[in-house]
């Protein structure tokens, strides 16, 4: 069932920056969606959008059967947003923000969830604290537990684990997986595609303004992912015989290591083949080993085979 | 949900707890401007003044006065309240929340008219100290009181959904409010102007809100109280039109 659907979905600025191309996606209900692009490919804009905080210029957008227009209310309570900045109010007490928060979202006071909240974050000992005297990891926890603040159904993320410390990146990880066990959609946008490889269910590609892929992610990782055979060489070789000019070959560390890529999923990977020419060369090799190739990888080959340069 | 309830008290509630945390700044400075003023105009230039159509100068001017702290208080509390989100970057949370933009507008003016109108009346009773006071109509002076404190909060909520920078949001209540206050009658009676220049001062808006607010002090004022309060009024629904219509477009909020 989808949670957001977006249709036709442009924006162009008053600078004229066209910083969406129609954009047509639609959100499954409890699924952990990343998105993924390089800088200024158009991510925040587009969250901004769904979030109220820029308007579209055509497009609409349905967040849990509300169009987020006509019917702001109700959309928009059903959504939580982390924005990409640090953005608090310096003098507010910790507890105090986020109990803000919950009120501006038209809930009633509920301490106890807030309570719960702040503890899950690692911010209850701080709830006292003035939001200036804390650290950035800190800070990001409370923009976190003020998104979390009405119980949304939807949360968006936008780039949560940049510039933030491994022990944080891993609880927020581990809150993300909780909030979706929960029934909560997520969906985060990132440059950190090793984030996208280990939470998200489908993985979409944003490239100047343009959905270029939405996939979900083993199958992207499947059908675009390559294998890489690394043969590390008793003998240096100088140059690559000619005999081998039938496979993707590469030498690297100084003719040491002989790189071989190849399709996981083609019924002949040339794999055995290639072993057997190198017994007839009398190439000989101490080690082998074979890497499936991250989503980054793939993001890379994308972004490229695209002719742009990011 | 048609009014969002929680919302506003959320953000009316932040508002009056910013200004409890700068007490100092909100109450105390301009209760001192005020005795100051009294000190000047009502003790050691005040005695020398004969008395302005029947009220001894020193009580005359405490209506100017209290209006005076009214405009720049109203103005500075609203226009910063919403000024300082737009600058860190925290609006992002009221632009994102599920609040009309009439809530929005209800919760910041409510506070800022609340803390000048409190103000309003703290003024008041410091004047009770350094002069003989008298209110006519108590209740008129009080509705006078809030709606003024309403309208200029509105005024203010606009000067900082406008302003770019800290010199704009300074730049119209220094440039353009307190000179059309100090002209509008806060120290004199438009009668004591020449012919020529009463004429000048007719067409200052502010004439028309002190001369109001002198009114239910005293039962005279510059203007029949009856222009006083469609001139307020008037006033009152132009900043609301232009609130709205700002909310509406998304000016300087939305991009």
């Amino acid at each position: 069932m989808p949670v957001i659907e977006i249709e036709g979905l442009t924006k162009t600025y008053k600078s004229g920056l066209q910083a969406l191309k129609r954009v047509d996606l639609t959100i499954e209900k409890g699924e952990i969606f990343a998105l993924l692009g390089p800088n200024g490919a158009g991510k925040t804009t587009l969250i901004s959008i769904v979030c109220g905080i820029v308007n579209a210029t055509t497009g609409t957008v349905i967040a849990d059967g509300h169009d987020i227009r006509k019917d702001f209310r109700a959309a928009r309570t059903k959504i939580g947003l982390v924005p990409q900045e640090l953005t608090t109010d310096a003098f507010e007490t910790v507890l105090a923000t986020v109990t803000f928060s919950r009120g501006l979202f038209g809930k009633a006071a509920n301490p106890a969830l807030i309570e719960q909240i702040l503890k899950d974050l690692s911010l209850w000992d701080k709830r006292d604290a003035k939001i200036m005297t804390l650290s950035g990891g800190m800070k990001r926890r409370v923009m976190i537990a003020k998104a979390l603040s009405h119980e949304p159904d939807i949360l968006f993320l936008d780039e949560p684990t940049a510039g933030v410390d491994v022990e944080l990146r891993r609880d927020m990880w581990a809150m993300v997986r909780k909030l979706r066990e929960r029934g909560v959609t997520i969906i985060l946008t990132t440059h950190y595609i090793e984030e996208a490889e280990e939470m998200a269910d489908r993985v979409g590609v944003i490239l100047k303004g343009e959905l270029i892929l939405v996939e979900e992610k083993t199958a992207l990782m499947k059908k675009l992912g390559k294998k890489t055979l690394t043969l590390n060489l008793i003998e240096p070789l100088p140059a690559l015989p000619a005999d081998l000019s039938g496979w993707d070959l590469a030498l690297k560390a100084d003719g040491n290591e002989l790189e071989y890529s190849f399709d996981a999923q083609a019924d002949d990977t040339g794999v055995p083949s290639l072993i057997r020419s190198l017994e007839r060369l009398n190439i000989g090799f101490k080690d082998l080993n074979t890497r499936q190739s991250s989503l980054e990888d793939i993001f890379v080959s994308l972004v490229h085979r695209d002719g742009e340069t990011v | 949900m048609n009014f969002n309830g929680h919302g506003v008290w959320a953000i009316y509630r932040f508002e009056m707890a910013r200004a409890l945390r700068t007490l100092w700044q909100s109450v105390v400075t301009p209760v001192i401007t005020t005795a100051l003023y009294f000190v000047v105009f009502g003790s050691a230039i005040g005695g020398r003044m004969q008395e302005v159509d029947g009220v001894a100068y020193g009580a005359f001017i405490v209506p100017g006065l209290i209006m005076l702290s009214l405009f720049t208080q109203s103005i500075f509390n609203a226009s910063f309240g919403i000024y300082f989100p737009k600058f860190t970057g925290t609006i992002y949370e009221i632009l994102s929340a599920p609040v009309s933009s009439l809530e929005v507008v209800i919760a910041y003016v409510g506070a800022a008219a609340t803390k000048s109108a409190a103000l309003g009346l703290i003024i008041l009773g410091t004047a009770a100290f350094f002069v003989p006071l008298q209110v006519l109509h108590p209740f008129m002076m009080l509705g006078m009181l809030v709606l003024i404190s309403v309208t200029f909060s509105l005024f203010g909520f606009i000067i900082g959904i406008w302003a770019g920078s800290f010199e704009q949001l300074n730049f119209i209540p220094m440039l353009i409010v307190t000179p059309l206050t100090f002209l509008g009658g806060s120290f004199y009676s438009i009668d004591m102007l020449p012919e020529g220049w009463r004429t000048v001062a007719l067409f200052n808006p502010v004439v028309y809100l002190i001369s109001g607010f002198r009114w239910t002090f005293y039962g005279q004022g510059d203007v029949a109280i009856g222009i006083s309060l469609a001139a307020t009024l008037g006033f009152f629904a132009v900043c609301l039109a232009v609130v709205m219509w700002m909310f509406k477009t998304g000016y300087r909020l939305k991009s």
